[in-house]
């Protein structure tokens, strides 16, 4: 009993509070499964749609992805894969590059291009919805 | 034990390919795969708000034998990544980790996502 407590000085609630060294405790890992689930619906409808496309001339490309429920659906499967994507991009980093500058930079890369991508996704179809 | 003598994690190059190592790493790389070819979908999306000559570029690639080559890999690592993904929020959920269970499900993404993509492709040449 002694010897337990001497393990360690902090208790179960303190060390959840501090929610480990990375001070972000499940997040990652939750916010990775929470845009798959979003992902399932998504995915299968979007590629399904997409294939129904096939061959589609410019007009009838712009027709669908700026309809109203076709947009909406665009601009949140763009985020949930995007936001996905990296997430898992970054644990593959993470995993298999060992030099501290590179891997940092490569994070730093990852996240900036996810962002600027989505958003440039994003703006397209909003651009498209708004008759722009 | 010493840490010399402790045994060593699966040595790839000696150790027997399962069904579940194969279905493991397959899902990182899909996942690895489909991240850079969200590029495609950007590019599509762009090309579409910029007008019908920006538009027409990228089906003309799209439409070429190397563009045909990305949209099938694509799909069926699409198909994939989703099938294994659903396996594994199952796994998350606590559900499947019977030996034989595992085999099953397995085997079961590997069917299912050969279906999912032949449908889509079979969508995709009727509409075509």
């Amino acid at each position: 009993m002694a010897g337990k407590t001497m393990q360690s000085m902090r208790n179960p609630l303190a060390r959840v509070r501090g929610l480990g060294s990375a001070k972000e405790g499940v997040h990652h890992w939750w916010a990775q499964r929470l845009t798959a689930i979003a992902l399932v619906p998504l995915t299968i409808w979007f590629v399904m749609s997409i294939a129904g496309l096939a061959g589609v001339d410019h007009a009838g490309a712009v027709a669908w992805i700026g309809s109203a429920p076709v947009a909406v659906l665009l601009v949140l499967l763009i985020a949930a894969v995007y936001w996905h994507a990296q997430l898992g991009v970054q644990v593959v980093i993470e995993d298999y590059v060992h030099n501290e500058a590179v891997k940092l930079t490569a994070l730093i890369v990852l996240k900036f291009a996810a962002i600027a991508l989505g958003v440039a996704s994003i703006f397209a179809v909003l651009r498209l919805a708004f008759g722009g | 034990m010493s840490a010399d003598r402790r045994p060593l994690s699966p040595h790839l190059q000696i150790y027997k390919p399962q069904l579940t190592s194969v279905l493991s790493i397959s899902h990182r790389a899909t996942g690895v795969g489909l991240a850079a070819g969200l590029l495609l979908l950007t590019w599509w999306l762009l090309a579409a708000a910029a007008g019908p000559d920006s538009f027409a570029v990228v089906q003309g690639f799209l439409g070429s034998w190397l563009g045909y080559l990305i949209l099938f890999g694509f799909s069926y690592a699409l198909m994939f990544h989703l099938c294994n993904g659903v396996r594994h929020l199952f796994w998350d959920a606590g559900w499947g980790f019977e030996l034989d269970t595992v085999y099953r499900s397995g085997w079961a993404v590997v069917i299912a996502s050969v279906a999912l993509t032949v449908l889509a492709w079979a969508i995709a040449i009727v509409s075509a």
